[in-house]
């Protein structure tokens, strides 16, 4: 009985699984970034696979939250910075001048170092994003997109109550959550995480990885970590930037068993800072 | 290779490395002494073996823990997890060879006073000549990481196994020729068998001296060549 019901399913899994992981989401083509004078990022070139976790490391100063920043042009609104190079998110070039931004952003969502939810409710939170995006015809439908936003970034149960109680009263990491939740609620494609982690503690740490997990089921997830143990546990493949190049990048298993150069080798094993 | 930020990690893996070490020459060591005391049934210097093999276990024991305590306060990647791995199957391969020499230092307790002809023993000599000369090899591989040294001892592997199946045969057919060498043959054929086994644990530590360096798991079995479980010698009296 077991074996009947359980063979098909994991097949299908495994069908369905293998080509997520190949085709890639986010294409860069020798992006550079200078801030001013300062060259911040050289010629960098990488395919980012869609529905995985990819995990940018490195050294502060190395240019990954520069390079996480090109993707949703969040470097537009630093007036020195400018950007070359290609990136295309599902073939289709974001640097385009007719590409509107605000379209962009919905479909590329962030969430930042620091929780930092709306100074409103919990529930407008969530709502914001959606009703500006146009996205709920009514207020059921609004309530519905809140609702199942919150379950997927599994804050639900300890916020159904209390839904329109400050947002800024949760606990840090209830807050982050609420920061995930309100970037999914625009259903985007591709989910920035610039450390989301490191105000948190160990547990609240523990709720947003498990959560990293479970929506690259549906969403391509770009984090920038400082925690190399959290990158080796949520990824699935990892670019090592230094010094605003990207050294190497692949499969997280190898980079961090058998790293093939030696700035890698350095960076993980805690040789160099 | 740079040293870490941390001075305290580099001083716990380089205390780690010298508990290696050490266990490595207690262990050739005790096979030479076992062997020396196999061949000139010496009973003194087996007991000697018997007694020294508890000081392989603790230091096996405390390499095991060593290597946890650092996996859990540095959390090691890439190379410096490689070597702490490299480390405890070495440990263990080492404390395994350590329970081998103390083997045949029991059976040459069990032998005394049964002297036989010298003739029976070379044939165990020989072998354990080759299997203290790989051992010897791939710690001297293992200390200078090198590579080559720990494939030719992996390669040569087949030799061991070679020349215990030849030494099977040999056994037995002194054992037919004349029934009064059966007890004597019998303990010599498991000295030869803990002696073939001693030249297995070698190749583990090749093994493991080539995932240390490469991060690879070699995984292409190796042609066996121990034939004696299927070697028959046929009865001609």
């Amino acid at each position: 009985m077991n074996s009947l019901v359980q063979t098909p399913k994991t097949s299908a899994r495994a069908a369905e699984s293998t080509p997520h992981s190949l085709h890639p989401k986010v294409v860069a083509k020798d992006v550079n970034v200078y801030y001013g004078d300062k060259h911040a990022l050289h010629d960098v070139t990488i395919d980012i696979p869609e529905k995985a976790v990819m995990a940018f490391i490195g050294p502060s100063g190395c240019g990954k939250s520069t390079f996480l920043r090109c993707i949703n042009r969040m470097n537009d609104t630093i007036s020195i910075a400018r950007v070359t190079g290609d990136i295309l998110i599902d073939d289709q070039h974001i640097y385009d001048p007719k590409l509107d931004v605000v379209q962009l952003r919905a479909r590329v969502g962030m969430v930042f170092q620091k929780p930092n939810p709306f100074p409103k409710s919990i529930f407008e939170n969530v709502a914001y994003g959606p009703r500006i995006h146009g996205l709920a015809r009514s207020k059921t439908d609004l309530e519905e997109i809140v609702t199942a936003s919150l379950q997927r970034a599994g804050l639900w149960n300890e916020v159904k109550d209390r839904l329109n109680e400050a947002g800024t009263g949760l606990s840090g990491g209830q807050q982050q959550r609420l920061c995930i939740a309100r970037a999914i609620a625009v259903s985007p494609e591709v989910i920035l995480m610039d450390e989301p982690c490191s105000a948190l503690d160990p547990i609240a740490t523990a709720r947003v990885e498990e959560l990293i997990d479970e929506l690259r089921q549906n969403f391509t997830i770009i984090i920038v970590t400082h925690s190399m143990q959290q990158a080796a546990r949520v990824s699935q493949n990892t670019a090592f930037f230094h010094l605003g190049i990207l050294v190497e990048t692949g499969p997280t298993d190898q980079i961090f068993t058998t790293p093939r150069d030696k700035r890698t080798q350095d960076y993980i094993t805690g040789r160099f800072g | 290779m740079s040293e870490h930020i941390v001075s305290r990690f580099d001083e716990e893996l380089k205390d780690l490395a010298r508990r290696i070490a050490e266990m490595g020459g207690l262990a050739e060591r005790q096979v030479d002494h076992a062997m020396t005391a196999l061949t000139r049934l010496d009973t003194t210097l087996a007991r000697s073996v018997i007694d020294d093999d508890r000081r392989l276990d603790l230091l096996q024991h405390e390499a095991e823990e060593m290597a946890i305590l650092t996996i859990a306060r540095r959390q090691p990647m890439a190379m410096d997890l490689r070597e702490i791995v490299g480390a405890i199957r070495i440990s263990n391969d080492l404390e395994r060879v350590g329970d081998l020499a103390k083997n045949i230092a029991k059976r040459v307790i069990a032998l005394e006073g049964q002297f036989q002809s010298p003739k029976l023993l070379r044939g165990v000599e020989h072998i354990a000549e080759l299997s203290l000369a790989q051992l010897k090899n791939v710690l001297d591989a293992y200390a200078t990481r090198d590579l080559e040294q720990a494939t030719e001892v992996r390669d040569r592997d087949g030799e061991v196994d070679a020349m215990y199946t030849s030494l099977f045969r040999e056994l037995l057919t002194y054992m037919m020729e004349d029934p009064r060498n059966i007890g004597f043959c019998a303990h010599l054929l498991f000295c030869a068998k803990n002696i073939e086994r001693i030249g297995d644990h070698a190749t583990n530590i090749a093994e493991t001296v080539h995932y240390v360096v490469t991060g690879e798991l070699q995984l292409d079995e190796r042609v066996k060549q121990d034939a004696s479980s299927t070697t028959t010698v046929a009865f001609e009296g």
